[in-house]
């Protein structure tokens, strides 16, 4: 094809339907909320990254209070150096499907270290957690099965049960009286997958596993739990919220990823199931993507396996954790959770006008949080979300609890 | 249950979630004319579960955009 046609090929393409017109509700939205010259929540860069807990953003220190470095592993130096080594041995990229050539020894070392991890007979390695939902829970339940599921499950989980085109039936948040009901009434004989999280990011509340798992069992359903936001410090051994509460041999698949605690990228599901192993055969995000570079793997194993002894560092985050909620109450802020469930701090905004105002004026205080709002949250709210780390001083602590106050007095939320 | 008593129990069940009062017909929409969002759906759906003991899965209420076709399916579940 020559320019010339190209060009009146484009032409014509104008008086199609545009598929994109659907969104010009959004567009417009988002062109009014940025008019008066405020800060995009959504495109801030980090111009540089100084430690797990310091950026430089629009050329400014700014203290780091909305990631998921939970343990601060992104510069661990046993982390980056293992990271540094597999690159220079086994090359920038593996360019293949995990079933074909995209097995590399760091690869079977990973999964290695998670069986190690969880004491559990089965590890598999998704490129992301996102694609670890979306697979497992695909290939899992499909049509004909019933999912039940928490109506505030992230949207992975949501995507995993569309692609598998099972019966999808959700139930009120953390209910477990609504869950029970539901299971009850799928009808005899069909397959029954429940679907839980360990920590809800949210509102960084967590689910009442104990009895939801033990309901599950009884009525015969298989359970998988999503433990994404409890890796490396809810439970003794870290394994998450199914381990603190009991229940975790009962869960017959926990979901995982590394672009949290772990502080790479990378998903997981880890099962002990003996007939797990087939999954790598039929499970379509897995076979039909390019498997993870070994230096993320090579990282990912190094920081797992340091996380198993990471007691004084997980004692760390709580007393943090517990630190900021406490101050953010005492100040006068609305929080999602009556105590510290988790190393997330929701701090309920009034509107998405105020929480915008907040953010703004957070972030030139030098604080970076999340703003969170529909659809990600629930119940239309408009959200700060706070997520410690490990790496946090309780200097840093206090600084972000005057941060907190002068900005919300100066925005009238307090 | 026959379809005129299913339809006069959702009606009950669908008084606290319709604020503006609309009257409702078999065509009436929740999406359009109730102006229902997701989260009143999921409510008023559960409502419904509990009271006639019958699931209606996310795949069944795509299918269901108007009053009469919820008293339709909601009739035929509880038949079956």
């Amino acid at each position: 094809m020559n320019d010339a046609s190209t060009v009146s090929a484009t032409k014509s393409a104008v008086s199609e339907r545009d598929l994109l017109s659907k969104f010009d509700a959004l567009i417009e939205e988002r062109a009014n909320f940025l008019s008066d010259g405020r800060a995009d929540p959504i495109n801030l860069v980090m111009e540089q990254v100084l430690s797990p807990t310091r950026a430089i953003c629009n050329g400014r220190e700014t203290l780091l209070l909305g990631t998921y470095n939970y343990m601060g592993m992104t510069f661990d130096p046993d982390v980056i150096e293992a990271g540094k080594q597999a690159m220079e041995d086994f090359g920038a990229g593996t360019t293949g499907s995990r079933l074909l050539n995209g097995t590399f020894r760091d690869h079977r070392d990973v999964e290695t270290a998670l069986r190690e991890f969880y004491a559990m007979d089965h590890a598999m390695v998704f490129s992301t957690g996102y694609q670890a939902n979306l697979g497992i829970i695909s290939t899992l339940a499909g049509k004909g099965d019933y999912i039940i599921l928490d109506i505030d499950s992230h949207a992975s989980i949501w995507d995993g049960c569309a692609m598998g085109n099972a019966e999808v039936v959700p139930f009120k948040h953390n209910d477990i009286e609504a869950m029970e009901k539901r299971l009850k009434r799928v009808p005899e004989g069909a397959g029954k997958l429940v679907v839980l999280e360990g920590v809800y990011s949210m509102m960084g509340d967590v689910a009442p596993l104990k009895e939801m798992v033990r309901i599950a069992k009884e009525n015969d359903a298989m359970v998988l739990v999503d433990e994404a936001h409890s890796m490396g410090f809810i439970g003794q051994h870290g394994r998450g919220v199914a381990e603190e509460q009991g229940v975790i041999d009962d869960v017959d698949f926990i979901i995982g990823t590394f672009s949290k605690s772990v502080g790479t990228v990378g998903g997981f599901c880890v099962s002990n199931h003996p007939k797990f192993e087939v999954l790598r055969l039929v499970c379509r995000p897995y076979v039909f993507t390019a498997a993870l570079p070994p230096s993320v793997m090579a990282s990912s194993a190094t920081s797992i396996r340091k996380l198993m002894h990471g007691g004084n560092k997980r004692a760390h985050l709580w007393e943090n954790s517990r630190t900021l909620h406490q101050g953010l109450r005492d100040l006068g802020f609305t929080l999602g959770t009556d105590t510290a469930q988790s190393a997330i701090i929701a701090v309920i905004m009034p509107d998405l006008e105020k929480g915008a105002m907040m953010w703004e004026a957070l972030l030139k205080e030098g604080l970076y949080v999340n703003l969170a709002r529909p659809p990600a949250t629930p119940a239309g709210m408009t959200l700060l979300r706070c997520s410690l780390c490990a790496e946090h001083s309780a200097e840093q602590v206090t600084t972000i609890l005057g941060m907190f106050e002068r900005a919300g007095k100066a925005i009238g939320i307090i | 249950m026959n379809s005129a008593e299913v339809n006069e129990r959702i009606r009950t069940l669908i008084e606290p979630f319709n604020k503006k009062g609309i009257a409702i017909e078999d065509a009436t929409t929740f999406a359009g004319d109730l102006e229902f969002d997701s989260l009143t759906v999921m409510d008023f759906v559960a409502e419904i579960e509990d009271e006639f003991d019958v699931i209606i899965s996310m795949n069944q209420q795509a299918e269901i955009e108007n009053w009469g076709q919820l008293v339709a399916a909601v009739h035929k579940l509880q038949d079956s």
